[in-house]
């Protein structure tokens, strides 16, 4: 017990992992967040504004709840971000749904789901910031 | 409300997702660099540890205890945790008598500065509709068995007000420094499932 605690790799609240969750499931899930971060903090909309939308996906997607589908929160997450993004005018509902079936005529083994984690298109200053 | 953009067509969540990202990047709207960064900094550096160490603070000093419960965001910010989603947090103290549970029965509201990102229980509608109406059978269910003489209070955080609790320190804690203290202290006991143990 008396061991030399390392203040910030140890102990049951070290991050990044919470109790051994992954803070994100899946790369999409950041790339979400990464996004109503980004957008909020350049002032494309206030986070009551994005707020509001959450809670009316979230409301939407209860009243709604297929059995045996997984509640997804970043599911409902995305769908506030699309609708204050339109409703913002960055983007329109049609420029979505021809981008996402662009995307979806990718040939298979195409592997763009982990374009993101390998970083290779950036330079690599990884020691900035943190 | 426009009503949904697109999810009536069908068209798989990560796909919708890297539509929109390369659209507003496009667009100049959004940064990857910058996005990443809010990434990088969720995934590895804001979690549970840095409400720990308020909350093993406010056991070994009675008087940032007194401001934390007073002014809980200015006293939060003291310790230099604030940003998005800490602007409004109010502690709540458990004892013998009360123990405090948050949920977010709306939206899953959470306090990121000083618990990172929430787990997927906090998120899920069971959750977020039960611990209101039965939250003694909801924390025996998460392995927390109170005494029935505790009274059980349940908050509802939202936009105006963040929730965050204060741990019971444990008996046999009296000769453990901040540190040491700090390493106890779970994600789960600040949001008032569990108990803090030796």
């Amino acid at each position: 017990m008396t061991a030399m605690i390392d203040f910030d790799v140890d102990g049951p609240a070290a991050p990044p992992r919470s109790n051994g969750e992954l803070v994100f499931e899946e790369p999409w899930q950041s790339r979400a967040f990464g996004l109503a971060m980004s957008l909020h903090e350049s002032g494309a909309f206030t986070w009551d504004e994005f707020r509001a939308e959450l809670i009316s996906a979230i409301a939407v997607w209860e009243e709604q709840a297929v059995l045996g589908e997984d509640y997804s929160y970043y599911q409902c997450w995305v769908t506030a971000l699309e609708q204050v993004t339109v409703r913002n005018e960055l983007v329109t509902p049609g420029d979505l749904v021809v981008r996402a079936r662009d995307l979806a005529l990718r040939p298979a083994g195409h592997d763009h789901e982990n374009d993101h984690d390998h970083d290779h298109d950036h330079d690599h200053d990884h020691g900035s910031g943190h | 409300m426009s009503g949904e953009v697109i999810s009536s067509e069908r068209i798989p969540i990560n796909l919708r997702t890297e539509a929109l990202e390369q659209l507003l990047v496009e667009r100049g709207l959004v940064d990857p660099q910058v996005m990443d960064t809010f990434i990088r900094t969720y995934e590895k550096d804001v979690g549970p540890l840095n409400g720990a160490k308020v909350v093993a603070k406010a056991w070994t000093d009675p008087e940032y205890r007194e401001r934390l419960l007073d002014d809980g965001t200015s006293a939060v910010a003291e310790l230099g945790f604030k940003g998005p989603q800490g602007e409004h947090i109010v502690v709540v103290e458990n004892t013998d008598a009360v123990h405090n549970v948050v949920v977010c029965t709306l939206c899953s509201c959470y306090p990121w500065p000083l618990l990172g990102l929430p787990p997927a229980w906090y998120k899920d509608p069971a959750y977020r509709s039960r611990v209101v109406r039965e939250p003694r059978t909801v924390l025996t269910e998460m392995g927390l068995e109170l005494s029935q003489d505790t009274e059980i209070t349940v908050w509802d955080s939202s936009s105006e007000v963040r929730f965050f609790v204060l741990p019971q320190r444990p008996s046999g804690s009296e000769n453990l420094s901040e540190a040491e203290l700090a390493a106890l202290v779970t994600r789960d006991a600040m949001v008032g499932v569990a108990q803090v143990r030796t």
